[in-house]
């Protein structure tokens, strides 16, 4: 406070000497709305700054595979298979038992870690923990507390099998039972 | 003895040192308060506060343990890469190629002593009631220290990028999901939405904040390495600084009842 006190003094000043020469007066209530304004307006540029600087933080484009692509025709895939072609650079099974095939998000429902199919043991075992899930990604051992999820499968206009990871499916949701969810051929 | 008298009155000497010879009570008190480094600490301790059977002297080791992560860490960036490509190879060398190959292990070895010090620190302070009034500020700044001792041990875990580092840093990282309000599998978050559109996602959350992507990649280990080498210890440092300052401001360290 002793700042705008001691520009009071300064104040009685001015006036004695606005008198004379009719300058524009410099009233404290008049001077004390510039410092407001003034301090909104650095309050609004910190902020906007502090904003943008966090922003910075998320990148617009990202180096990572595409969350949708073609994964080949669905007579590449053979009964009763894992397939892991896919697995290494989209995190994604494709299975097929049958005439049905749908694709397993290659990441352990506990942590996140990449499990493995151990074709021998007929199971995807998680090398973090030892969750184990069967075929059908049903967790059966170890601490997943619940399935592999489904992403979404379809056939593409060329007949290629279309992955679109953006929409995952939980079987403990009953969405497994969502026709997109796998693919009958 | 006749000659470090003589350098004691030259011009350069008097011009570092302002205070005369500390023999007095006056000089040893300006010896502390003229220096820059020393004034954190009070000028005159309790006879009492120097027994290490009280203190365990946990808070000067762990800062010291930071000096020396520190010097070690300054050291290793001269030969470490953050990148995909080089960042493993670099730890090897380091180990193989470089003279003193140990200077990767004394990083690694003090890192895990100084968590190790900072728990034994917080537990001698809450043992002794040294956080009670008018020290409960430091204890605050106290846990904050804690947390970025934590984050600078968990951000330098990713460095290596070898297959312990990559998965330890998926599953810790996953932890974020959970964040309220700001990790996609939070309390709070599935409120967020606008019609169908959900507003913080796998792209948004604060995993991805951490991580600079879906998944543990090139951006991580960049990130990390900023975060682990420079943000960290920035703040860290001034925290600290804040920390030994306020064990003066707070009466000095508590002496027993």
């Amino acid at each position: 406070m002793w700042n705008v006190g001691s520009f009071l003094r300064v104040e009685k000043g001015f006036q004695m000497a606005e008198k004379s020469d009719s300058k524009p007066e410099i009233t404290r209530r008049g001077f004390l709305s510039w410092v407001r304004a003034g301090w909104i307006a650095f309050t609004a540029a910190a902020a906007t700054g502090s904003l943008s600087a966090f922003r910075f933080m998320f990148p617009n484009v990202l180096f990572e595979p595409p969350q949708i692509f073609k994964a080949g025709f669905p007579s590449e895939y053979a009964d009763g298979m894992v397939d892991t072609r896919w697995k290494e650079k989209f995190r994604v099974w494709i299975v097929r038992e049958g005439n049905l095939i749908y694709a397993l998000r290659s990441v352990c429902t506990h942590l996140g870690c990449t499990p493995n199919w151990l074709s021998t043991e007929e199971k995807f075992k998680c090398p973090c923990h030892g969750s184990g899930f069967y075929i059908s990604g049903i967790n059966f051992e170890g601490p997943a507390p619940r399935p592999l999820e489904r992403v979404r499968i379809s056939l593409a206009e060329d007949g290629q099998i279309l992955i679109d990871q953006t929409q995952i499916f939980q079987q403990e949701k009953g969405q497994w039972s969502n026709p997109e969810s796998f693919l009958i051929i | 003895m006749k000659k470090l008298f003589t350098v004691k009155n030259t011009q350069i000497w008097k011009s570092i040192f302002r205070h005369g010879p500390p023999e007095d009570r006056r000089n040893r008190s300006l010896a502390v308060l003229a220096n820059v480094f020393l004034h954190l600490h009070p000028v005159k301790v309790r006879s009492s506060s120097i027994r290490l059977r009280y203190t365990w002297c946990m808070g000067g080791l762990t800062f010291f343990l930071f000096l020396v992560l520190t010097v070690t860490g300054i050291l290793l960036m001269f030969y470490y890469r953050p990148t995909v490509e080089y960042a493993y190879g670099d730890i090897i060398d380091l180990r193989e190629q470089v003279p003193l190959g140990a200077m990767r292990e004394i990083h690694r070895w003090g890192a895990h002593a100084m968590v190790i010090s900072v728990w034994l620190h917080m537990f001698r302070v809450f043992m002794t009631g040294s956080y009670k009034p008018p020290r409960e500020f430091n204890w605050v700044v106290g846990v904050l220290l804690l947390v970025l001792t934590l984050l600078l041990s968990f951000t330098g875990y990713l460095l290596p990028w070898d297959q312990l580092a990559m998965w330890a840093v998926t599953v810790g990282s996953n932890m974020a999901r959970a964040t309220p309000l700001m990790g996609t599998e939070g309390p709070g978050t599935a409120l967020l939405v606008l019609g169908d559109v959900k507003l913080v996602h796998a792209g948004n959350d604060a995993r991805f904040f951490l991580l600079a992507g879906r998944f543990v990649g090139a951006a991580t280990l960049l990130r990390f390495y900023v975060l682990h080498c420079i943000a960290i210890p920035f703040v860290a440092s001034i925290l600290m600084a804040v920390h030994f300052w306020r064990i003066r401001k707070d009466g000095g360290i508590s002496g027993p009842l």
